[in-house]
C-alpha cells in the first residue's frame, strides 16, 4: 500500500511537472463547453423567405408580417413576379418562395379554395426540409388567427404538438452529454495510454519492471490519476452546463456519477488494451484515433441511431459510448432512475469487465 | 555456489540468433567484463538475466535461484542498469532516488552507506532534474537507484558507453569499490581498454563466447610474435604485408598495422622486402586483448 502511494505520487507529479498537461486539463473541458454547443447546432436560423405576392390583400400581408415576426424567417423580398423571386433563389439570396395566388383572400372561404405554393432551395437540405416545415407552420398560423376573427366560435386547432422532454427542441440540451463524453474519451482514454506508452518509449518501464512491483499495482497508478481528473472534468463539464445553459439534470447526479464511473473504467480499460499492443505514442494516437472516429460518428452522439441502417444499429450495439450517450441524455432530460436504465448499465458494467480482463491478459512484464 | 550460472542460453529474435547457446560462470564477489562489439548480444544477455525476457532454451540461476521460476526472487536481488538511461527525466535526483527506494520498499538512509561515494558526487545537484544532468552524472545517478536496495548482483549493461574518458575511469574505481563490498558485478563494454579493469572477461561475438579469462591469461593466449608497422602509404603498405614471408595477418590498429607472424618470420627479411615504402618503421609489440579479440573472431 505504501509503495502504491508512492507510484500515485509520482503520478501526480509527473502530470503536475508537464508543461502542456495541467492547463489541457482546465482549458479543454471549459473550452468544448463554452464553444461547441454554440457552434454544434442544427437549428436552423435566419431562412430568407421570398413572397410572391399576387393577392395584395390583407391576408396576404398578415402573412408577411408574421414571416417577419418569426425568429426563424426573414422576409427578404416581395414581389409580383415568380421569376424574379426564382432568380433571387438560384442566387442564392432566398432559401424558401412562397407563392401566394390571385383572389387567395376571396377564395378562402369557398370549398375549393386556391393554394399557396412553395418552393425551397434544398442544396442544404437540412435547412430547405425545416425552413419549410417553419414556412408551413407560420401560414396555418395565421390563417387559424383569421378564421378565429371571422367566426363567432372560437375553434380549437386540430393538432396540437408538444416535444416532451425538451419543449423548445433545444438542440443544445441534446448535445451537451454528448459532448461531455468527448470529455471522458480524451481524458480517461488518451491520456493514461499515452502516459504507459510514454514509459515504453523513454525506457523507464524496464527499470519498474526489474523491481518487485506487480502490473497490477502499476497500472493501476497509471489509471487512479486520471479516473480522478476524468470525475473532476466531468464535475466542471456539469457546473458550466448549469451555469450557462441552465441545463441541470431532471434525473439523479449520482445516477450520472454511476455511469461515468462504470465508461471511465470501460474506457481506461480500452485504452490500456491498445498502449499494450503499441510500441510508440505514434501508434496509440492513431488507433486511439481510429476508435474516436467511430465512437463519435457511430454512438448516436451526432446523429440519432434510429435513423442508421438496420445493419448499423445493430453494430452500434457493441459499441461502449451508446450506452453511456442514453445513460446522460435520460438523466439529464427525462429525469430517468437506474431502474429505468439497467439494460444500459449492465452493458456498461459487461464492458468494463471485458476490456479490463482484456487488458490484464495482453499486458507483458516480459517480452 | 557461484552468483551467476549460466548453462546453454539461446534467444533468437526471429531468424537471428541473439544468442546462440551461451555458458559462463560468474564466481561471488567477482568484477566481471563481458566484452564485445555491438551486436554481440551482451544486452539481451542482460534482459534475460534481469528477467525482462524468457529464452528459447537453455536456463541460468542467480544466487541459487532460476531466472524463470524464481523471477520474483530475482528482481529483489539484482540491481539492473540498462543500456539506456531510464530513470524519470522530469523527476528530480532526489525524487529519483526517492521512488526507487520506494517501490523496493527500502528507505534511503538504510542503503546510504553503500552509495554514499557514489551518491554524495551528485548530492549538491540532488534538486535538479535528471534529463538536465551530464552523461557522467546521469550514470552515477543510475547507479544509485541500481544500489539503492543492496542487491547482491548488479547487472551493468554498457555504463560507460557515452561517457567521457575521466568519468569512464571514475566509474570503474567505483565499480572496484563496490566489488570490495562483496557484490557481484557483472558489466559489459564495448571498449577493449576497460577489460584489463574486471576480474575475468568473456570476449564474445555473434551471441558466441570467444573465449573467458582473466585480461592477463586472455592476452597470455596470443603466442604468436606481433609487431607495429608504420609507413607513409599505410594503405598500400596494408596490402604488401598481407603477402609477406612469414606473415598470418595484418591488420589496421590506431596508427599503425598489427602484423601478426608465424615463427619463420625475420624482422630483417621484411624489411628488405618493404624497402619501397618510405619511412618504414617496425617494432615489436606485447599483445593487446583487442589482438587476442581479433585473433578468435577470424577463427
Amino acid at each position: 500500500m505504501r509503495t502504491f502511494r508512492f507510484l500515485l505520487q509520482k503520478e501526480f507529479l509527473q502530470i503536475r511537472r508537464n508543461s502542456f498537461l495541467p492547463k489541457l486539463i482546465i482549458a479543454f473541458p471549459l473550452m468544448v463547453m463554452l464553444l461547441m454547443p454554440l457552434i454544434m447546432t442544427m437549428d436552423v436560423r435566419n431562412v430568407n423567405v421570398a413572397v410572391v405576392d399576387r393577392d395584395r390583400s390583407t391576408t396576404s400581408s398578415r402573412i408577411i408580417s408574421h414571416f417577419g415576426a418569426s425568429e426563424y424567417l426573414t422576409p427578404v423580398l416581395t414581389t409580383s413576379l415568380y421569376e424574379e423571386a426564382l432568380a433571387a433563389l438560384e442566387r442564392g439570396d432566398v432559401d424558401v418562395i412562397v407563392q401566394i395566388p390571385d383572389n387567395f383572400e376571396r377564395e378562402l372561404s369557398s370549398t375549393t379554395p386556391e393554394r399557396i405554393s412553395l418552393a425551397a432551395n434544398a442544396v442544404n437540405a437540412t435547412k430547405g426540409g425545416l425552413g419549410m416545415q417553419y414556412v408551413v407552420q407560420t401560414i396555418a398560423h395565421t390563417l387559424t388567427e383569421l378564421r378565429g376573427e371571422s367566426l363567432p366560435v372560437v375553434r380549437s386547432e386540430l393538432v396540437t404538438v408538444e416535444n416532451r422532454y425538451n419543449p423548445t427542441l433545444n438542440y443544445r440540451h441534446y448535445m451537451i452529454p454528448a459532448l461531455m463524453i468527448i470529455l471522458f474519451i480524451l481524458v480517461c482514454g488518451f491520456l493514461p495510454a499515452l502516459s504507459i506508452v510514454g514509459e515504453k518509449e523513454s525506457g523507464t518501464i524496464e527499470q519498474i519492471n526489474v523491481t518487485p512491483i506487480s502490473r497490477l499495482q502499476f497500472t493501476l497508478a497509471k489509471l487512479v490519476p486520471y479516473w480522478i481528473i476524468g470525475l473532476f472534468v466531468v464535475s466542471l463539464a456539469m457546473v458550466v452546463a448549469r451555469l450557462v445553459y441552465g441545463l441541470a439534470p431532471v434525473g439523479s447526479v449520482g445516477t450520472i456519477y454511476l455511469g461515468a464511473l462504470l465508461f471511465i473504467l470501460t474506457i481506461s480499460g480500452f485504452s490500456l488494451t491498445i498502449a499494450n499492443f503499441s510500441e510508440t505514442m505514434q501508434q496509440t494516437m492513431f488507433v486511439m484515433f481510429f476508435f474516436i472516429m467511430i465512437f463519435m460518428l457511430m454512438s448516436g452522439l451526432l446523429t440519432p441511431i434510429d435513423s442508421m441502417p438496420v445493419w448499423a444499429q445493430r453494430f452500434t450495439l457493441i459499441l461502449p459510448p451508446r450506452y453511456f450517450i442514453e445513460v446522460l441524455r435520460s438523466v439529464y432530460l427525462k429525469g430517468a432512475t437506474i431502474v429505468d436504465l439497467w439494460s444500459n448499465f449492465a452493458a456498461l458494467g459487461g464492458f468494463a469487465m471485458v476490456f479490463n480482463t482484456l487488458a490484464a491478459l495482453t499486458y507483458k512484464k516480459q517480452a | 555456489m557461484n552468483a551467476i550460472t549460466i548453462d546453454n542460453l539461446s534467444k533468437s529474435y526471429g531468424k537471428v540468433k541473439a544468442l546462440d547457446g551461451i555458458s559462463f560462470e560468474v564466481h561471488r564477489g567477482e568484477l566481471f567484463g563481458l566484452i564485445g562489439p555491438d551486436g554481440a548480444g551482451k544486452s539481451t544477455l542482460f534482459r534475460l538475466l534481469a528477467t525482462l525476457l524468457n529464452a528459447d532454451s537453455g536456463n541460468a540461476l542467480i544466487d541459487g535461484y532460476d531466472i524463470v521460476k524464481h523471477y520474483r526472487e530475482i528482481r529483489s536481488r539484482i540491481g539492473y542498469m540498462p543500456g539506456r538511461f531510464s530513470l524519470y527525466h522530469d523527476l528530480s535526483v532526489e525524487e529519483n532516488l526517492n521512488f526507487f527506494a520506494a517501490l523496493f520498499g527500502v528507505k534511503v538512509e538504510e542503503s546510504y552507506d553503500l552509495i554514499a561515494p557514489i551518491y554524495s558526487q551528485i548530492e549538491p545537484f540532488r534538486k535538479r532534474r535528471a534529463g538536465k544532468l551530464s552523461g557522467g552524472m546521469k550514470q552515477k545517478l543510475a547507479l544509485s537507484c541500481a544500489l539503492i536496495h543492496r542487491p547482491s548482483v548488479l547487472l551493468l549493461d554498457e555504463p560507460t558507453t557515452g561517457v567521457d574518458a575521466v568519468s569512464r575511469s571514475e566509474f570503474w574505481d567505483m565499480l572496484r569499490g563496490l566489488k570490495e563490498r562483496g557484490i557481484t558485478i557483472l558489466v559489459s563494454t564495448p571498449y577493449m581498454d576497460e577489460a584489463s579493469r574486471c576480474d575475468r572477461i568473456a570476449l564474445c561475438n555473434e551471441g558466441r563466447i570467444l573465449g573467458i579469462d582473466t585480461p592477463e591469461g586472455i592476452v597470455r593466449g596470443f603466442d604468436a610474435p606481433l609487431y607495429g608497422i608504420r609507413a607513409k602509404r599505410m594503405f598500400k603498405l596494408l596490402e604488401a604485408a598481407r603477402s609477406a614471408e612469414g606473415v598470418v595477418d595484418c591488420y589496421p590498429f590506431g596508427e599503425y598495422h598489427h602484423l601478426v607472424t608465424d615463427n619463420s618470420f625475420s624482422e630483417e627479411r621484411f624489411a628488405e622486402q618493404m624497402h619501397t615504402f618510405e619511412g618504414l618503421c617496425i617494432e615489436r609489440l606485447e599483445p593487446t586483448i583487442e589482438d587476442m579479440f581479433i585473433k578468435l573472431m577470424k577463427r
